[in-house]
């Protein structure tokens, strides 16, 4: 239904504009030239005007806004190239004093090594020595104390074979013809017991 | 339909008439838009060319943009040599956009929808760029007319019509803008009218149809200026260097 209104209702503004246009003889207010000189008087005027303004006062004004921009940026720009080239400049600095530093301490490390390494050889020289000293001190001492344990112990054997014997017999007995069996036996396995 | 689509394009005087001997130029509709526009255009970059600052504000900004925009459209269609004309296609783009786009506002008068207004700003680039012609390459800016690498068997022919083309252009530059900025108003019009006989039932059909119409026309207001412009620009290039 409204469809069908909506159709007619254009068909009809359709007819009814073709009749509005027909009984219009005029047609396009456009190419009456009742006001063609009064336009073309206007329009110089007002563009002459536009035209002189814009250029004499405001487009150099714009422009040189422009320039001084496009020129700030230009200084700015090549302002921060300069400080980025010192800051690299001083990053190489940095970076040889680091280097130098660095080699210092390699070399300080380096001595301080030699140095402790012949501090610990002289130290150790000493020790050793001394090491060596007692050693043969107490080999000494352990040469000695062996021929000393040797009739040590042929005492020993002496007393305790004549402890033995007493206790064993109840007499006592003498002393020097233990003695003579404990040498005899001795000299018997010397090699067996101290063997080298 | 209340009323003719064509009724918005009259022109009518404001004030009296006014005559200098048999020339009647009073001060009409079309005079008062003429002006509003140049003025507006005037307002804006006054203010936005004012404060120098190297951070821009909005108004700045506007001018600024336009000003590379234009500057930028003739730097690639005209080259270098076209920096003088800068102002006056500047002018005329913004004088153009602006004439176009108050159109837009109803009631208003489009001052380019005539054809008077749009022939004469042709007109005068027309006869402008064949003197710059003339006088940068002398009799040298016939060889326009004269394509090179044509054979000599067409060279009548390319001559005539190349001689008819360039006569013409006036005639396509003013008539693309006249015809465009008439056609949209008509156009928009004639839609308004059906909302009106439509009525509350079926007028949601063409109003919706106007919406979008005027968002066609703001587009095509501002395409023709810089059609119109960059079509300028084209002439004066083949005014400035003549490549055939």
């Amino acid at each position: 239904m409204i469809k069908k209104i909506l159709f007619q209702s254009i068909f009809f503004n359709f007819f009814f504009l073709k009749e509005v246009f027909a009984a219009e003889n005029g047609g396009m207010p456009q190419l009456d030239p009742e006001f063609w000189i009064s336009q073309i008087f206007w329009l110089t005027i007002t563009f002459g005007f536009l035209y002189l303004v814009l250029s004499k006062f405001i487009l150099p004004k714009i422009s040189s806004n422009l320039e001084l921009r496009k020129s700030q940026i230009q200084e700015n720009i090549e302002a921060a190239e300069k400080q980025r080239e010192g800051c690299e400049a001083k990053l190489k600095e940095y970076e040889e004093i680091i280097f130098k530093s660095k080699l210092e301490a390699k070399n300080i490390f380096k001595n301080a090594r030699e140095k402790v390494i012949k501090d610990i050889n002289s130290k150790k020289e000493i020790l050793d020595k001394q090491i060596d000293d007692e050693i043969n001190d107490a080999e000494k001492e352990i040469e000695t104390l062996k021929n000393v344990a040797a009739e040590k112990i042929n005492k020993i054997a002496i007393e305790t074979s004549s402890d033995i014997l007493r206790k064993l017999i109840g007499t006592e007995i003498n002393n020097s013809s233990i003695s003579a069996i404990v040498d005899d036996l001795t000299k018997k396995n010397k090699d067996k017991y101290y063997g080298s | 339909m209340a009323a003719n689509p064509m009724t918005q394009f009259e022109v009518y005087r404001i004030g009296p008439e006014i005559k200098i001997g048999t020339f009647d130029i009073s001060f009409t509709n079309a005079s008062l838009f003429m002006i509003v526009s140049s003025l507006a255009i005037l307002l804006i970059f006054n203010l936005g060319s004012k404060r120098k600052s190297i951070i821009p504000n909005k108004i700045q900004l506007i001018a600024e943009l336009s000003y590379s925009f234009v500057a930028k459209m003739i730097s690639d269609t005209a080259g270098s040599k076209a920096k003088p004309y800068f102002a006056f296609i500047f002018s005329l783009f913004m004088f153009v956009l602006f004439c176009n786009m108050f159109g837009m506002i109803p009631y208003t008068f489009t001052v380019t929808s005539h054809i008077i207004v749009t022939f004469m700003l042709a007109a005068f680039i027309f006869i402008g760029v064949t003197i710059i012609g003339f006088i940068k390459h002398g009799l040298g800016y016939l060889k326009l007319f004269v394509p090179s690498g044509v054979p000599m068997v067409l060279l009548p022919l390319i001559v005539v019509i190349e001689i008819i083309s360039y006569l013409s252009r006036p005639i396509s530059l003013s008539v693309r803008l006249f015809a465009n900025m008439m056609a949209g108003h008509t156009m928009m019009k004639v839609f308004g009218g059906f909302v009106i006989s439509l009525g509350i039932v079926g007028g949601w059909l063409p109003l919706s149809f106007s919406v979008a119409l005027t968002g066609l026309e703001i587009l095509v207001a501002f395409l023709q200026a810089y059609v119109f412009a960059i079509l300028t620009c084209i002439y004066l290039n083949d005014a400035l260097n003549l490549h055939h």
